[in-house]
């Protein structure tokens, strides 16, 4: 088949067919835009933290009346208190372990440090988060330890909340190790967090913890995380909790009647939005709330835009189906067969969505850049046009069948009548 | 001749019921995704108070000097001071006192202990002020006042609380000068505060993120820090303070303290703008005087308030809506030409260009106010759900009012006309003469 009288076919309906080409364009650009930050967002859903979600559970928790932490004898009685609840937590028989806490990966409560390799270096080495728990933090976590040992009870310090963090030994994430050493000789070895002039050594490397914030300024150090074997006094607290396998429900209403029980004068937080016993599970839907809605938006928006697309072509092929009946039915009479029919159409289709996807590529390459340069998005793939490409041509096709069908059953006989 | 018209397109969409369901359907749902996007853009980009914003200002004063810049200079907003400030220069801003009004501020998050038997002590937030802060941001009183600034000064043990936290510990009323036990410290309530609960704290949003949750207790500034009451927003520093605790903190160059002025005119924060460049070079005079003073919107703006996502999202409901109008287009182009026949009698019988154009117009305009109510049913169950993909604070902002059902309207019926004018051009070309001779 040749494509001249399709082309000419096309001339007279110039407007018509520039339109169709332009929604396509349009379509395009959107689509794989969209389906670009849709997978993006799905993934920065799906990435793992690198603990054990399973069974987790956290409770914040704040003390009535209590020591301000300022001086050392306000700091031990803070830390007597700290100890009691752990130990609260720690025999309750639905609870496997507990750890007391500053942070978590996704609960957005940071504490940021800079890691470097000399004393009071100028810029250091790597930005990273800092966890401070006891002894129990990495089992409780579930972290994989892939080098060096974990923190034992006699490691174990406290310290008040605003006083300097000065360790003595950090555990530190695979991440962050590499960075540090990319000999993957770190454990052992000494670092300097920021201003500090004396070393912190690397006792034992995890192969992954991600971060406590999950906002763009974190964006460079989403694995860099350091553990440290403190007790951080203030007149709140946060505790990690690991409930028995099944018994996560059980374990949490124990843990809020146990921790009233051993001292009243306490706030944890029980309404809905603000929960201060919340399962791990729970706080990572919360962290990616606004990611998944707009994973959900996009999508809508995609599936919205294909469907007007899609109908759109399928009502202005009717149009010229209709209009062309007359010719259709000569162009039978004179021998074409049903399929050459039904072949003219989607060819001329092609064609058009064909122009069209060709400015599409541009105009989605060039909508990319522009939100790149303007709201901190990222390159987008080539492969992520192509699939666009194939995307649209896909629905060109669909849309045009039925109509193209239309067309090619138009009997010959037509030829004979008068309108 | 309008109603003749208004007939004429009806029997016209009537006639083909798929193609006009179809263009009313683009319709709808291009609007209704702008317009679902759009409420949720307009309420978290809108002035929080809109009557006064342009007299507010923040400051921004380099206490850290060049060396705590980083290396990448490429960074945005590079050599730009921190976007708080320490204590000591709080305190000093505040000693000078040379805006018309001004508060440095920092979140507080101490717990309180209702007085009514049987309940366990409530955790609530809020911030600590200098009396000042209160006309300032037009803060409204149910009962009471805020203190004065000789309460400031002598750190008197005073609160001002929410109508939210005035029904939970006293159960509501007017309990202004009852005692509210905060932290183990007895404090008078002063003031009860009227509906005032702006979902963007604007007046910090360093240490709030901008959206939280309402916030249900003022104390002084000067008191606060005197009973230790720490802060619970971010504490950002350039090196560790060389004393401990929350007093360290105080003498240490961290910062984690927000401050706002009110400057009544240009000339007014053009002499605070010079003052401040005078403080920062008398305080820091190691290396060249580096302020700031923003207006509120603008500093809005440079904190990124409006998550990007919401700006993204509005952007491409937007597409969508163009290539609603592109689809709607090509749709009524090919059923206006059908319609050559028709128009061409019409022409030869002696209706102008200009009554070809009343009437597809009419027609195309009728697409629209089709489109746009069951655009507003669409809008209204896509704010609806809002609150299911977006956090609670910026979802509870999103509403449906009058001004978005009339921007609703509007929208589908000015979209639907401009996607109309070209097959009306078209049609009101059509060539009498040609259209009679070819049937």
């Amino acid at each position: 088949m040749t494509l001249h009288p399709i082309l000419a076919a096309l001339r007279r309906h110039k407007a018509g067919v520039v339109l169709i080409a332009l929604q396509i364009a349009l379509t395009l650009a959107i689509v794989c835009n969209a389906i670009f930050i849709i997978g993006q967002r799905v993934q920065r859903i799906q990435r793992p933290t690198g603990m054990d979600e399973n069974n987790l559970f956290m409770v914040t928790q704040l003390w009535v009346g209590a020591p301000t932490g300022d001086d050392r004898a306000s700091i031990d009685k803070l830390d007597a208190m700290l100890r009691t609840d752990v130990a609260t937590l720690r025999n309750l028989p639905d609870v496997e372990s507990a750890s007391t806490v500053n942070s978590l990966p996704l609960i957005n409560s940071s504490w940021v440090n800079g890691v470097g390799l000399k004393p009071k270096q100028e810029h250091s080495t790597a930005s990273a988060a800092f966890y401070f728990g006891d002894e129990q933090m990495l089992h409780t976590m579930g972290l994989q330890l892939v080098a060096g040992r974990a923190f034992t009870s006699a490691d174990t310090q406290n310290r008040g909340f605003r006083d300097k963090d000065d360790p003595s030994i950090i555990i530190v994430t695979k991440a962050l190790a590499d960075k540090l050493f990319p000999k993957g000789d770190a454990v052992g070895k000494s670092v300097y967090l920021s201003d500090n002039t004396s070393p912190a050594t690397i006792v034992g490397v995890v192969a992954r913890l991600q971060v406590p914030s999950v906002q763009s300024w974190a964006k460079e150090f989403v694995w860099y995380s350091v553990l440290e074997p403190v007790r951080l006094d203030a007149t709140f607290s946060r505790y990690l909790v690991r409930a028995k396998p099944g018994r996560l429900d059980a374990a949490m209403k124990s843990a809020r009647a146990a921790l009233f029980a051993a001292n009243p004068m306490r706030v944890i937080d029980d309404s809905a939005e603000q929960n201060g016993i919340r399962t791990f599970a729970d706080l990572r839907a919360n962290a990616y709330k606004a990611d998944r809605g707009m994973a959900i938006l996009m999508s809508v928006i995609c599936v919205i835009l294909l469907a007007v697309t899609g109908a759109g072509i399928v009502g202005l092929t009717s149009f010229w189906v209709g209009q062309r009946h007359k010719q259709i039915g000569v162009r039978r009479a004179l021998g074409a067969r049903k399929i050459d029919i039904l072949r003219y159409f989607q060819t001329e289709n092609l064609l058009i969505a064909g122009g069209g996807a060709i400015g599409g590529i541009i105009l989605a390459v060039g909508l990319n850049l522009w939100l790149i340069q303007r709201y901190e998005m990222d390159r987008m793939p080539v492969l992520y046009v192509l699939a666009g490409v194939a995307v649209v041509l896909a629905l060109g096709q669909a849309a045009v069948f039925a109509p193209a069908r239309r067309a090619a059953n138009v009997p010959p006989v037509v030829a004979t009548r008068t309108v | 001749m309008f109603r003749y018209y208004l007939d004429l397109a009806l029997r016209s969409l009537k006639r083909s019921k798929g193609l006009t369901a179809l263009m009313i359907l683009t319709i709808a749902f291009g609007v209704a995704a702008s317009m679902t996007t759009w409420s949720v853009f307009r309420a978290v980009s809108g002035d929080p108070i809109p009557w006064k914003s342009s007299k507010l200002y923040v400051p921004q004063i380099d206490m850290w000097g060049p060396s705590a810049r980083g290396t990448d200079t490429s960074a945005p907003n590079y050599g730009d001071p921190p976007d708080a400030i320490d204590y000591n220069d709080a305190v000093a801003l505040m000693r000078d006192h040379r805006a018309s009004l001004q508060s440095a501020l920092y979140q507080v998050s101490p717990s309180v202990v209702p007085d009514r038997p049987g309940t366990h002590p409530i955790n609530v937030n809020g911030h600590a002020v200098f009396s000042e802060f209160f006309p300032m941001v037009d803060v409204p009183f149910q009962y009471g006042s805020a203190w004065n600034a000789a309460d400031d000064e002598r750190r008197a043990e005073v609160a001002v609380i929410s109508g939210n936290l005035n029904d939970k510990v006293f159960g509501g009323g007017n309990n202004v000068g009852k005692t509210l036990n905060i932290e183990g410290r007895d404090y008078r309530v002063v003031g009860v505060l009227g509906k005032w609960d702006p979902q963007l704290k604007f007046y910090d949003v360093v240490n709030t993120g901008g959206f939280t949750d309402q916030e249900d207790l003022f104390l002084p500034f000067n008191t606060a820090i005197a009973a230790a009451m720490p802060n619970n927003g971010n504490t950002n520093c350039n090196e560790s303070p060389k004393q401990p605790g929350f007093v360290g903190l105080q003498q240490s160059s961290c910062v984690w303290i927000a401050y706002m002025a009110q400057l009544d005119d240009e000339a007014a924060a053009a002499r605070f703008k010079d003052y401040l460049t005078g403080f920062a070079r008398s305080r820091y005079s190691q290396w060249p005087a580096n302020v700031r003073l923003r207006g509120l919107m603008s500093w809005l703006d440079y904190e990124h308030v409006v998550p990007s996502d919401t700006k993204v999202s509005l952007l491409v409901a937007l597409g969508l809506l163009i290539v609603c109008l592109v689809n709607t287009a090509g749709l009524l182009l090919a059923k206006f030409l059908r319609r050559s026949g028709e128009i061409g009698v019409r022409r030869a019988l002696g209706a102008s260009r200009a009554a070809i154009y009343a009437q597809f117009l009419t027609e195309g305009g009728m697409i629209g106010f089709a489109g746009g109510v069951l655009g507003l049913l669409l809008t209204g169950l896509g704010v609806a759900a809002v609150g299911v993909v977006l956090p609670r604070q910026i979802a509870s902002l999103a509403r449906v009012d009058v001004s978005l059902l009339l921007t609703t309207m509007v929208v589908a019926v000015a979209a639907s006309l401009l996607a109309s004018l070209y097959p009306t051009f078209r049609a009101s070309r059509v060539q009498p003469a040609w259209q009679l001779k070819s049937n």
